[in-house]
């Protein structure tokens, strides 16, 4: 814990904040990647874009010994059909046309994430993995020493809510509420094997352990439901945040929809759907009852209502991200409302 | 032995260099401590403001989250090679003539993003430069200038004969 | 570079009779090319032979008794050269001569979560920064005030030693004539409150600073500083040096805002540690500690009230402030001056009341920001007036054009206005923004706001008492034809360095070129008391202006011998010396130099500038006075989301009174630049601490820290104002920092005109204008802002008859030593 010296002098150098030394390792193919990783213990872990997890190894949130890259796994490239590769950065895949028109909200997702540079370099496996979130958490180690630290590093209590017994830092991926969304499934390879998770399960709604994915295991896919045939299912992707880049979602909503009819979409009416909140708490939380006030509705006003007033009863932001906590509150109700119009206004301009 | 300095080759502004260092240090870090390369600078080191962009493989990123392993083999561009010798880039001679350049701290970075965006986009309009320009923070000119200096900079790209706007330099009437 | 040339060859009219060949035009910076190329070398920059790197231990504690500290385990750690703690460095500091009271390392006390307590000297940073870890510091905790009002309602325990009551810092109380017989005057009184919520500078540069001692014992420091004048006297106050022995050079500052004015920690540390170790050294700041050395805006609470007639004009004003200090004084007495001394110089106030308090709290100390101590009351008159226009039903832009302080004329506090361009700004920006058109008839949620707003350029008064000039410049005349300016004066991205090469061009006749300029250095440069308050180009341009007209005096003469012309036929222009009648007739200015070189020997002149005196003479008359106040009007146009309380600002119009345009780029950028400050302010920067968590910093990061991006950042549609100020450098008056001051209220008055709601606060957050929404439909006051301002200790006033009751700026019926007996 904290800071060790680094008795190896590395000459000149510059006052800035520093990554702690470790071992950095490059394979080539997913299966090398594995057994780096299982060689390395749990003191390794992976790295794709390096934008999550270089900023909190200089604030010292996480020290690992041996940091393996998965930009040179071909694997996690491999993108075909309704197959994401993991390890697209959100520029590439930003720009991939066919994805454009049938993942319109994954694409807008991707866009939204902070700004055009980070995006160049971080990942969609990096950002579906995102640690969560909290502003007593993602501070220096000076800064985390002044409040003698908290539960996800270092410390023993959770300042956003000091008789919890966990941690509520929050899910701040603007992607992964849209796969709970649609219903992606995700690809992990680990040394047992590979495995198929729905997106859904991929998250715990705890701020340390926010995912089901064993620390040795690599995201390699995002498996994306069949592209919409005749408009038969719909998503929307709707973001808060302070300012139009570099902010994290204070409030994410994604909102899918799949029409009636038979498999092409053609009925007025909503066969199914889910209402996804990002940014409100450890995980993505889906609605449930959102999901019930919409169905069978034709996505009309009163529905749409229900729907956002089911979204805002349960969304419980805490006191750690920009903004006050019963505004964010207030939005939820806000940005559902205005998800799911979009959805009706799309509706209504493509039949 | 994780911190024997590693030694990599790359392209770094057009010329081929070889480098060691710990292996441990970020791109930005290799660039000003071990190359010199000083006018690539930083203003927070963990992605936050776009201070220390760089281009690596034509593409702008933040030299703070690269590691300087990462880069072996790739071509890397700091500001100190946006100039032809003696011969500023157009980008430049914009920037300076506008002076969207003030204290000239997020400067270099700024000229590198719209480096890029410039390749690929030669005709961008002024919501596409916002956009492309968006993770890159000035407190000195509420980014107006830039704009205009991005924007005569591409028309002269394109060879066309322009010059800055009077209401550019001297406000309205 | 060829079109430039060219320009500044052209005669540029005035319109006025001044004809000018370089004044007005928009050059090119004369670093602008080492900016764009990378070259610049910013203090993190340099990098000596066997340098060391210095870090600072932090305090962890807001306000806590240091009872021990052991550094022996970081002495040992190997790579560390040198651990300094406040004992090594006990001689208190400060930008003020009445508030010496910081030290480079804590003493006995901290202050604040980031006050610095010791310091390493080590061979890499990665050594510095473990060594830290390795000093043991004992605390004794004591109760933190996290704010102005529970520090004026709780005296102990003390946060210093000094101050005028309690826990509160500085207390004023000035009343120029009656204003309750204002009151009664008046057709209509109106009270408000506002708050003001602190902000920072957060230059895109990190503080840094290097220091080399050599063997000789003469010591040298690099800093990003604006004053490196007021770096050299703590450094030989701190160092028990001589200051002939000291030499301070300002690197270009990545920035400055206000931000790197003070003399500070890091500064004093890496030269204590340069002369300890006798190795070259460097400190470089992190993020976060730039948002602990902050200086920045002080959260200011503020009272007003004031009697206006039916037409608007006003007929007294009573004004109150309570500003949140942070843990030091640093500028923050004379931020508490200027926090009441500037509402008079826009509209005129015949009876005048300001009481102003300033709390000490356990927080970064707070200090001097772009518009220093104005824009919070400047925020809280405009839309005061904004309220007073709409009760009298009044176009606010009307009430504004009524009622403007004449051109030469004295204020109710004694400042003398001299030029006055507000009439002819407000002009400009309500038809170029169709004000009459669009007021009051946009659709709901489109709303548009008008504000005005004033700046000194250059306070009257040093910051320490003296009699010298507050600028000198000195040239050197090549015989090759250049020509060199020193100046002590900092460039921090305004470019002042470009400006003393466009005047001392004009007045020689030279291509800016052939200048070549040398400034912010302590061992070469004749004193420039820095770059702060606005004052560079008025000071530094009428110093050089001085000096470059006794350059043409001494030279003249020798070129007239020799065209055998009186000397008062002797022009200078496009690089020659000639005589005006026959323009063909003369010599290269190389030749010129030559000719006056042989007879006098070396060509060097040197010219100053001082400030004339300030009418006022009561005590606390040193703020406000200016050789010249700039003006500024601002039109916001802003688009509200009722349903969310967001608010975007696409378009701003801003006029500003520059007086007269020396370099014409440097305007435009000065003046987008402040609006982009004061679009920040008024929309989401705000410095957040945890008052319930140790007082910690909540925020010191640029992610959550929001500066606008460039998706924030609105179009702005500028227009120059010149009405040249005879004490102004060919008429000049300052830009830098009061095209901010309107923004913030131009907005909050737009907002009102899109929803109906009143924010009486800064920043105008979507939580507020939501929660304001929300008051509206139930009936409630459609309002958000501070609703009490505290019960405050006021001193007896110091009463100072405004000029038209007579007097002479002294107080009535006051001895000076009653009105001293004070700390001020």
């Amino acid at each position: 814990m904290g800071r060790r010296p680094d008795s190896r002098s590395v000459g000149r150098s510059d006052g800035m904040l520093r990554l702690p030394s470790f071992r950095y390792l490059r394979p080539t193919t997913l299966s090398e990647a594995l057994r780096m990783k299982s060689d390395a213990g749990p003191e390794g872990t992976y790295v794709a874009g390096g934008t999550d997890l270089y900023p909190n190894m200089k604030r010292r949130q996480q020290e690992p010994k041996t940091v393996i890259s998965l930009m040179g796994v071909p694997e996690l490239k491999a993108t075909v059909g309704t197959v994401l590769g993991a390890g697209l950065t959100l520029s590439e895949l930003s720009v991939l046309q066919s994805f454009r028109r049938s993942y319109p909200a994954v694409v807008q997702a991707a866009t939204l994430v902070s700004t055009p540079l980070l995006r160049n370099m971080g990942t969609l496996g990096g950002n579906l993995c995102l640690d969560t979130r909290c502003n007593y958490y993602d501070q220096t180690y000076e800064w985390r020493k002044a409040i003698d630290f908290c539960m996800k590093k270092d410390g023993h209590i959770c300042w956003v809510a000091p008789s919890s017994p966990r941690c509520w830092a929050v899910t701040s991926s603007d992607i992964a509420p849209v796969m709970v969304a649609l219903g992606a499934e995700y690809l992990l390879a680990g040394p047992a094997g590979e495995r198929v998770v729905p997106a859904a399960r991929f998250y715990n709604n705890d701020g340390i352990n926010y995912l089901t994915k064993q620390p040795d295991e690599v995201l390699v896919e995002v498996r994306l439901p069949p592209p919409a045939a005749r408009g038969a299912w719909d998503a929307v992707y709707h973001k808060l945040r302070r300012r139009g880049s570099f902010d994290f979602p204070v409030l994410g909503v994604a909102a899918w929809v799949r029409w009636e009819g038979e498999g092409e979409g053609d009925g007025d009416r909503v066969a199914d759907a889910r209402v996804v909140l990002g940014g409100v708490a450890s995980w993505p939380q889906e609605i449930p009852e959102a999901a019930t006030a919409l169905r069978g509705s034709t996505l009309a006003p009163e529905a749409i209502a229900a729907a956002a007033d089911a979204a805002y009863r349960p969304a419980k932001p805490m006191d750690n991200t920009d903004f006050d906590l019963s505004w964010r509150k207030q939005m939820t109700r806000v940005y559902v409302t205005r998800a799911l119009t979009e959805l009706a206004h799309r509706r209504s301009t493509t039949t | 032995m994780p911190d024997a300095k590693a030694k990599i080759a790359l392209d770094v502004n057009g010329e081929p260099v070889e480098v060691a260092f710990a292996p441990h240090k970020t791109l930005l870090e290799v660039l000003r401590e071990d190359l010199g390369l000083t006018g690539t600078k930083h203003g927070c080191e963990l992605g936050e403001c776009g201070t220390c962009t760089v281009l690596v493989d034509g593409t702008p990123v933040l030299s703070c989250l690269v590691l300087g392993l990462a880069c072996a083999g790739r071509r890397v561009k700091t500001v100190e090679g946006m100039a032809d010798g003696g011969l500023l880039h157009p980008l430049q001679e914009a920037f300076a003539e506008l002076g969207a350049a003030q204290c000239g701290y997020c400067t270099p970075a700024f000229l590198l993003t719209a480096d890029a965006l410039l390749a690929g986009n030669p005709h961008p309009a002024r919501e596409q430069i916002k956009e492309a320009l968006a993770g890159n923070l000035c407190r000195c000119t509420g980014y107006i200038k830039i704009y205009e200096a991005v924007e005569l900079a591409a028309a002269r790209m394109r060879g066309e004969k322009a010059e800055p706007a009077r209401e550019t330099l001297y406000g309205q009437p | 570079m060829g079109s430039r040339k060219k320009k500044t060859t052209e005669r540029r009219n005035d319109g006025k009779g001044m004809q000018f060949r370089v004044v007005g035009t928009a050059l090119r910076k004369v670093d602008a090319t080492a900016k764009v190329t990378g070259a610049t070398r910013f203090a993190d920059d340099l990098f000596l032979p066997r340098m060391l790197y210095a870090k600072l231990l932090r305090s962890p504690h807001p306000h806590a008794r240091i009872t021990a500290i052991d550094a022996s385990k970081a002495r040992a750690l190997p790579g560390v050269k040198a651990v300094l703690t406040g004992k090594d460095l006990p001689i208190p500091f400060g930008i003020l001569p009445v508030s010496q009271d910081e030290h480079a390392l804590a003493l006995d006390k901290v202050r604040f979560v980031g006050d610095p307590v010791a310091a390493v000297a080590a061979t890499t940073e990665e050594i510095a920064t473990a060594a830290l870890d390795l000093i043991d510091v004992k605390y004794e905790p004591l109760r933190a005030f996290p704010d102005a009002i529970d520090a004026v309602e709780h005296p102990d325990p003390a946060i210093h030693d000094y101050a005028d009551a309690g826990n509160i810092h500085k207390l004023i109380d000035l009343e120029f004539g009656d204003v309750d017989a204002g009151f009664r005057e008046a057709d209509l009184v109106r009270e408000d409150t506002f708050f003001f919520e602190g902000n920072t500078h957060l230059p895109m540069e990190q503080h840094a600073a290097a220091a080399d001692w050599s063997p000789g014992g003469r010591l040298t420091v690099w800093s990003s500083t604006q004053t490196p004048h007021y770096v050299h006297r703590a450094l030989a106050k701190v160092l028990e040096l001589p200051a002939a022995r000291i030499r301070v050079i300002a690197c270009p500052n990545g920035g400055g805002f206000g931000g790197k004015s003070d003399p500070f920690s890091h500064e004093v540390v890496v030269a204590k540690l340069a002369m300890l170790t006798g190795r070259p050294i460097k400190i470089t700041l992190t993020r976060e500690e730039v948002f602990y050395c902050h200086r920045g805006r002080h959260p200011t609470l503020m009272w007003v009230k004031t009697g206006v007639k039916k037409d608007g004009a006003i007929t007294g004003m009573h004004f109150k402030s309570l500003l949140d200090g942070g843990g030091y004084g640093s500028y923050g007495v004379a931020s508490t001056y200027y926090t009441g001394a500037l509402q008079t110089v826009t509209y005129p106030i015949p009876r005048y009341k300001f009481q102003g308090a300033r709390a000490f709290t356990n927080k970064p100390p707070c200090g001097p920001k772009r518009g220093h101590g104005t824009p919070q009351p400047r925020f809280a008159l405009e839309v005061h007036l904004d309220k007073l226009a709409e009760q009298l039903g009044m176009d606010p832009a009307e009430l504004r054009l009524r009622h403007l302080v004449p051109p030469n004329s004295l204020t109710a506090n004694w400042l003398r206005v001299g030029t006055m361009g507000l009439g002819r700004c407000i002009e400009k920006v309500v038809a170029g923004s169709e004000w009459k058109r669009r007021f009051k008839r946009l659709p709901y949620g489109q709303g548009i706001g008008l504000a005005c707003s004033s700046y000194i350029t250059g306070a009257g008064l040093p910051i320490y008492w003296n009699a010298m000039p507050h600028s000198g410049v000195q040239l050197k005349c090549d015989r090759g034809g250049g020509v060199t300016v020193f100046c002590g004066s900092t460039e921090i991205g305004q470019g002042s360095d470009s400006i003393l090469a466009m005047i001392v061009a004009e007045v020689l006749g030279l291509d800016p070129l052939h200048i070549a300029i040398v400034t912010g250095d302590t061992d070469l440069t004749p004193v420039d008391l820095g770059s702060y308050s606005s004052r560079v180009t008025l000071m530094t341009g009428n110093a050089a202006i001085q000096a470059a007209e006794r350059a043409r005096d001494l030279i003249a003469p020798h070129v007239a011998r020799k065209l055998e012309v009186p000397a008062e036929r002797i022009a200078f222009a496009d690089g020659r010396v000639f005589d005006v009648e026959q323009p063909e007739h003369g010599v290269a200015f190389a030749e010129a130099v030559q000719l006056a070189e042989a007879a006098e020997g070396t060509v060097g002149t040197v010219g100053s500038y001082t400030p004339p005196r300030s009418a006022g003479r009561y005590r606390g008359a040193g703020v406000g006075p200016s050789p010249a106040y700039s003006y500024s009007a601002c039109v916001a146009l802003v688009d509200v989301d009722p349903a969310t309380g967001i608010v975007r600002v696409p378009k701003i119009w801003i006029a500003h009174d520059v007086g007269r345009v020396i370099n014409a780029a440097s305007v435009m950028g000065q003046i987008e630049g402040s609006v982009y400050m004061g679009l920040g302010e008024a929309l989401m920067e705000e410095m957040a601490y945890r008052g319930n968590r140790n007082v910690v910093h909540k925020i010191p990061s640029l992610l959550e820290y929001k500066s606008p991006t460039t998706l924030e950042m609105c179009d702005v549609v500028t227009y120059v104002v010149e009405d040249p100020d005879p004490n102004g450098p060919f008429g000049a008056k300052e830009c830098g920092q009061g095209p901010l001051l309107p923004v913030p209220p131009a907005v909050a008055n737009a907002v009102y005109d899109a929803v109906g709601v009143r924010i009486d606060e800064v920043p105008i957050t979507p939580e507020k204008v939501f929660k304001a929404l929300r008051r509206k439909d139930k009936g409630e006051e459609p309002r958000f802002g501070p609703t009490r301002f505290p019960e405050i200790p006021w001193p007896e006033p110091t009463r100072v008859p405004p000029p038209w009751e007579g007097g002479d700026g002294t107080a009535a019926g006051q001895s000076v030593g009653r009105t001293l007996g004070r700390h001020a």
